[in-house]
């Protein structure tokens, strides 16, 4: 369960932040006005989670359980500065169209998840392409509902007129409702698609998560045993990472 | 053991009243002002209704058919349809009064689970969600083939109204919004078949006077109140959409509260906003502050103190 590729299918359907997860709903809803944003998003996103993974990772013997979150936090926001200033850089624009969103990758859940419940335990290689593949799924998400937007909003994906010169714009697909709007609709469509899969006898039960189990039954089996005792009080904190 | 024991499970009343008969009755009501909004805005009125119309059925029927329930013989998608032709103005493309159609029964009413289930008034929705989606061509007003601001958007800019064309109608604005004696016409209709009583449509126009007198600018001045009064969708409104059961509060002082909050929010909306127009983002957040009302004006039951504890014997 810890080869690259089930990482990579991992995120990308199985567990797709945007549309199983639900994580990181923030940038998913604000900065996919086109798909170009949605596209730039994803892809910095995915940058800053591959690397803490790895970093995280590599890490993990080192920092203590206890103080593990701000150690997480301070390693996310160094990469997200970097990455920051590299953009300011060398794409100008689309640091100019996604402003405040791109210091916010910081606290974007799907980063500081996907460090506590994967990369926390996992060695480096596997970390880093779950955060890969949860990356790319994020995009791909991001990248989706900025097309959809973008082409009832304004007739466009990434900047091509598609629609016939008739076509007059639904301007509300551009603003925040439209973005509910059309993550409600492919939410809608994937579970469909996976739920016909489903009935044809095509599971997606198989590949396990990062704790080896399913993330959506977390609080049964799941990691949250790691931390919790089976009657909900908090663990003693574990003096290192021998036991595991 | 007489026959009068008949042990079975609440409701124990039941009203003969059925949903068709009451849809029925708001369509009857309805008809002074379509009537007159045909009259006054020409025959492609009708072709605005009738696509609506035609929209919100089409979506109920094919919506009940993958769903394997049949609801579209309840009459409320005509009600639907006919309520958001009567808010838009003529001039708009057919296939946009088709998609609000489309809007109000998909999205804000069969998404929801249904009749009784939607938490806004669907054709209102529907009214905001092309007002959003298409600013000019939902603007774009006309009375006699001119093109001209409405009389509550005069107002507005300070220019002179003649209160009593609005109060006929024959102005420029929605379809059915227009003329003030149309709807009361309606109204009345509505209030003698007791499908309505004037809890929620007094407390709104009250409150909404009292506002536009103390905030408006001009005082008291009956000129101006009876323009306000008489302006825009604030009729229609009040008798045809505030009081629409499924987003109304059900609890009788929670009705009060319900007018009262809608007749301010009509206030600032049309005093402090930058449009002149308010009444259908009014109602449809007075939709959205339903639950919270019934909460706080639930009545003390039968036997309990306020607060919901028993009294002591």
């Amino acid at each position: 369960m810890n080869n690259a590729g089930e990482r990579l299918y991992n995120g990308l359907v199985k567990e797709n932040p945007t549309f199983v997860l639900m994580l990181g709903m923030c940038p998913t809803l604000a900065v996919t006005t086109s798909a170009m944003n949605g596209l730039g998003m994803g892809l910095t996103t995915m940058v800053v989670l591959a690397l803490s993974n790895l970093i995280i990772s590599l890490l993990r013997g080192i920092i203590p359980g206890r103080v593990r979150i701000p150690a997480f936090i301070v390693i996310i926001a160094s990469f997200v500065t970097a990455v920051q200033l590299l953009l300011q850089a060398y794409i100008p624009a689309l640091n100019k169209s996604l402003g405040v969103y791109i210091p916010l990758i910081v606290v974007n859940c799907i980063i500081l998840g996907r460090a506590e419940s994967y990369a926390y335990s996992n060695p480096a290689i596997p970390s880093l392409f779950d955060g890969i593949g949860m990356g790319l799924g994020f995009t791909f998400a991001l990248t989706c509902i900025g097309a959809v937007r973008e082409l009832l909003g304004a007739g466009e994906i990434f900047g091509l007129a598609l629609m016939p010169d008739s076509f007059v714009p639904i301007r509300i697909f551009g603003q925040a409702p439209g973005a509910f709007f059309v993550l409600a609709a492919l939410v809608a469509l994937q579970n469909y698609v996976k739920d016909a899969r489903k009935k044809a006898g095509k599971s997606y039960e198989k590949i396990g998560s990062g704790c080896s189990e399913d993330c959506m039954n977390c609080s049964e089996k799941g990691c949250t045993k790691r931390f919790y005792g089976e009657d909900g009080t908090r663990k003693a904190a574990e003096p290192d990472k021998e036991e595991r | 053991m007489s026959e009068l024991f008949k042990v079975s499970s609440n409701p124990h009343i039941r009203s003969k009243v059925a949903t068709n008969g009451l849809m029925a009755a708001v369509l009857i009501a309805l008809m002074p002002a379509t009537g007159f909004g045909i009259y006054n805005f020409g025959p492609r009125a009708l072709a605005v209704i009738a696509v609506t119309i035609a929209s919100t059925i089409l979506t109920e029927y094919f919506f009940g058919l993958y769903k394997g329930k049949l609801t579209v013989t309840d009459l409320s998608a005509v009600v639907t349809g006919l309520l958001l032709a009567l808010n838009l103005p003529v001039t708009i493309p057919l296939w946009m009064a088709a998609l609000g159609g489309v809007f109000a029964i998909l999205v804000v009413k069969m998404l929801f689970g249904g009749l009784g289930q939607n938490f806004m008034n669907p054709a209102l929705a529907a009214r905001c969600f092309l007002l959003i989606s298409f600013p000019t061509a939902m603007t774009a007003f006309q009375c006699d083939g001119y093109t001209g601001a409405t009389p509550l958007a005069a107002l507005k800019a300070g220019e002179a109204v003649n209160v009593l064309d609005m109060v006929i109608g024959r102005t420029a604005g929605t379809i059915g919004e227009t003329s003030v004696i149309a709807i009361l016409v309606g109204a009345c209709i509505l209030i003698l078949f007791g499908v309505i009583d004037i809890r929620i449509p007094g407390s709104y126009i009250v409150t909404f006077v009292l506002f536009a007198g103390l905030f408006g600018g001009h005082g008291f001045h009956p000129a101006y109140l009876a323009a306000q009064l008489a302006g825009g969708g604030l009729m229609l409104g009040a008798f045809f959409m505030a009081t629409d059961y499924v987003t109304r509060p059900i609890t009788i002082k929670g009705q009060y509260v319900y007018g009262i909050v809608l007749g301010l929010l009509t206030g600032i909306f049309r005093i402090f906003g930058p449009g002149a127009e308010g009444v259908s983002y009014a109602i449809i957040l007075g939709n959205l502050l339903v639950p919270l009302i019934e909460k706080c004006t639930r009545p003390t039951a039968f036997g309990y103190q306020k607060g919901g504890r028993r009294l002591e014997k």
